[in-house]
């Protein structure tokens, strides 16, 4: 049967126009490093001017003048707390960073449009969503440095724990939203109540099954989860060509919920598109994906070395669609933020940058006894008995002391 | 009391935690208007309502994945995967998330969740189905891995799992889900992490969980006829596992062999024999044996009795341990 099939799909190719249109669609190669296409969601230029849009303008029309200075302020300090990462790491006190340079309007702009009562789940790089929920940055360094896995507690900031198994979280993301459902609070109509749930990941995760399992779960069960993309163009060394055939966006579709594009470098239009999502989600109608179109500006971590193979072209190209920049145009031409103001947060963030410095060399390090803590809740005989053990075996050190 | 078998023991002990907390939800492939293909949870969807037992996708990673973040949010999942050999697109979630999560958290966040999983071959089945993988979870730091052999204890200790802080893999003896035993829905149960003398003998120590306790029950009554005194210890819990009951008893006879459905090579034998020469070395009076399942893949269901240890392998073993 499916043999004749295709015999007869091949007899009447030429004939069938508007079928070989969409085939040739499907298979045109995947446009590479662009603009995002006319699709895209974009409320400020890379020049900073404001393009209105008939769909999005109404999530942005509340947003007062030291909304937007809100914004450039969390975007310039989480990038010189990332920055100041990189450095700490350059100088052996972290053991790795994965910096989020270039991204900053995608996590701000997605962190800044959560209620209190949504809650996030992260990959490991988002460092200005983690900002924006009021995690101390010095939770985030721990990790990096090596004196925990995270060790926050997620529950005091509605921020889980940075996960690093690809994709994984988008799965406790949805059961994390079905719980909401199961405790009433979506589609209430209560904006104290109504909650949300956000799920971080990335272009490469987009090919993991976790996170095509978890479009299946949150969709089956209409759980109120935005899935947002941050399409950085890179998955470490694979580009977008590497991990799909169509924009990522469009692949809602086949889950059979809305995907939507926006410019990950226009703080205001992710602001507005993920609002749209997040408040859709708390009525009631369910999972969005978000496709925030940025870039990797930097390494995909401290130990990569993007030379090898991206060309320096690329990168100059997304440096004039800079996140912050771009804000910043906007604010001065539109008289929204003065001189002083832009002085006083790169004070701010030279002082943050100190502290964070400061609190990473202070920090404690582990003592050896503490990784049988936390194993698991109730006591453990294994556990137990080899705690004792380390400690027997390092108290035989502390009598031969008089070596 | 009453009499059931394990696997009405089983439902009925899902029912009387899901009627005590209304946190404890249920998630599964077919496990609501079928029951489950072991109609383990029968009735449980139409007296309890499709919120709390969930027909999820056919995905697994999915199904414990989920059930994380649902565990995240203060429910108390209890995942049902349909066959052992279907759990393996799961192990990334089981040993990379659940197991870590309290450690990552320094303590701040628990996972009280429990997967069951029905275990072990002897019913004939296609490939998949029979696995007995157990040791993969034990070796797994962050879980507590259980097996009920009998009605009694999987009605208890499936509620006892439940209310566990800890995650808790629940291995259910998949050829016994008919068999019978009586049932004490009253009596005080015995903690979940404490194995169980199930028949004291003095010569040897058959040590066994889930399908092989009953294999050892019955060559014990087999070698009693021959004039043999065989114990039976029936684990119960497989990590941690309760050496002190163990120990204790391979004290007294000086010889044991330990019995299980999985492959021997670095399953739970292996760890038994481990501990067992460091913690009474000088009582044994043979080597600690092993039997069961061959290093292969697991057979086609026409050669799974020659596969899966029985009755006679059993008593061989017990023959060569007195023999030395």
């Amino acid at each position: 049967m499916s043999d004749n099939a295709v015999a007869s799909t091949g007899e009447q190719t030429g004939t069938r126009p508007a079928e070989d249109d969409v085939l040739a669609e499907l298979t045109a190669p995947v446009p590479e490093v662009g603009d995002g296409g006319p699709e895209m969601v974009q409320l400020l230029t890379p020049e900073g001017q404001r393009v209105e849009n008939t769909e999005y303008d109404e999530y942005v029309k509340d947003l007062t003048d030291e909304d937007l200075r809100g914004f450039y302020r969390d975007l310039v300090l989480i990038r010189r707390v990332d920055a100041e990462a990189t450095a700490l790491q350059r100088q052996g006190e972290l053991g790795i960073w994965a910096s989020l340079l270039g991204q900053e309007a995608a996590q701000v702009g997605s962190g800044r449009a959560m209620r209190p009562q949504d809650y996030a789940f992260p990959t490991y790089r988002e460092h200005g969503v983690a900002w924006c929920r009021g995690v101390d940055p010095l939770n985030l360094l721990g990790l990096f440095r090596g004196v925990n896995h995270g060790g926050w507690d997620p529950n005091e900031k509605n921020f889980h724990l940075y996960t690093i198994v690809i994709g994984a979280q988008t799965l406790h993301a949805t059961g994390y939203a079905m719980g909401i459902q199961r405790d009433g609070d979506v589609g209430t109509g209560d904006a104290d109540r109504d909650a949300a749930v956000i799920a971080y990941f990335g272009d490469g995760a987009s090919a993991q099954g976790d996170v095509n399992e978890a479009f299946v779960y949150a969709a089956v069960n209409n759980a109120p989860v935005v899935f947002f993309c941050q399409n950085n163009q890179w998955a470490i060394s694979e580009p977008n060509e590497r991990q799909t055939r169509i924009p990522l966006y469009q692949r809602a579709r086949g889950f059979g919920f809305p995907g939507v594009r926006v410019d990950g470098n226009d703080v205001l239009a992710v602001y507005a598109v993920a609002k749209q999502a997040l408040d859709a989600a708390r009525s009631g109608q369910g999972p969005t994906f978000v496709e925030a179109y940025t870039y990797r500006m930097g390494a995909h971590t401290t130990s990569d070395d993007p030379t090898k193979y991206r060309v320096s072209a690329e990168v100059e190209v997304w440096k004039h669609r800079d996140p912050i920049e771009r804000l910043k145009s906007y604010l001065v031409h539109t008289a929204k933020a003065d001189q002083a103001f832009f002085d006083s947060v790169d004070a701010e963030a030279d002082e943050l940058a100190g502290t964070v410095r400061e609190g990473c060399l202070s920090m404690p390090d582990p003592t050896g006894d503490s990784m049988f803590d936390h194993v698991y809740v109730e006591p453990h005989p294994v556990v137990e008995a080899e705690r004792r053990e380390f400690a027997e075996y390092h108290a035989g050190f502390a009598t031969e002391g008089g070596h | 009391m009453g009499t059931m078998t394990i696997a009405k023991g089983i439902n009925n002990g899902l029912r009387a935690a899901m009627e005590r907390d209304p946190k404890v939800v249920l998630m599964g492939e077919d496990i609501g208007k079928l029951g489950g293909v072991f109609r383990v949870t029968d009735g449980l969807q139409k007296d309890f309502g499709e919120d709390r037992v969930i027909d999820t996708p056919l995905a697994e990673a999915g199904i414990v994945g989920t059930a994380i973040g649902m565990a995240l949010r203060g429910y108390r999942p209890v995942v049902e995967i349909q066959f052992d050999g279907f759990i393996y697109p799961a192990f990334d979630h089981i040993v990379s998330q659940v197991a870590k999560m309290r450690a990552r958290s320094l303590g701040k966040v628990k996972l009280p969740m429990v997967i069951r999983i029905p275990v072990g071959g002897g019913i004939g089945a296609v490939e998949h189905h029979s696995e007995s993988n157990e040791a993969y979870f034990a070796h797994t730091a962050g879980l507590k891995v259980v097996c009920c052999s009998n009605a009694e204890d999987a009605y208890w200790m499936i509620q006892q799992a439940i209310e566990s802080d800890d995650p808790v893999l629940f291995y259910e003896p998949k050829r016994r889900y008919w068999d019978k035993g009586e049932v004490d829905e009253s009596a005080a149960p015995r903690p979940l992490l404490e194995a169980k003398v199930v028949r004291e003998g003095t010569d040897a120590t058959l040590i066994a969980y889930g399908p092989m306790v009953k294999t050892c029950l019955q060559a014990a009554e087999a070698a009693a006829a021959e004039g043999k005194d065989l114990e039976v210890i029936d684990l119960r819990t497989l990590s941690p596992l309760d050496l002190d009951t163990v120990v204790a008893s391979v004290e007294k006879t000086g010889r044991t062999i330990v019995v299980h459905e999985a492959s021997t090579f670095l399953g739970m034998g292996a760890e038994i024999a481990a501990a067992l020469q460091q913690r009474c070395f000088y009582h044994l009076e043979a080597p600690v044996l092993r039997v069961g399942g061959y290093n292969l893949p697991y057979p086609p269901s026409k050669l799974e009795e020659e596969f899966l240890p029985d009755l006679d392998r059993v008593l061989d073993a017990v023959d060569r341990s007195l023999a030395f």
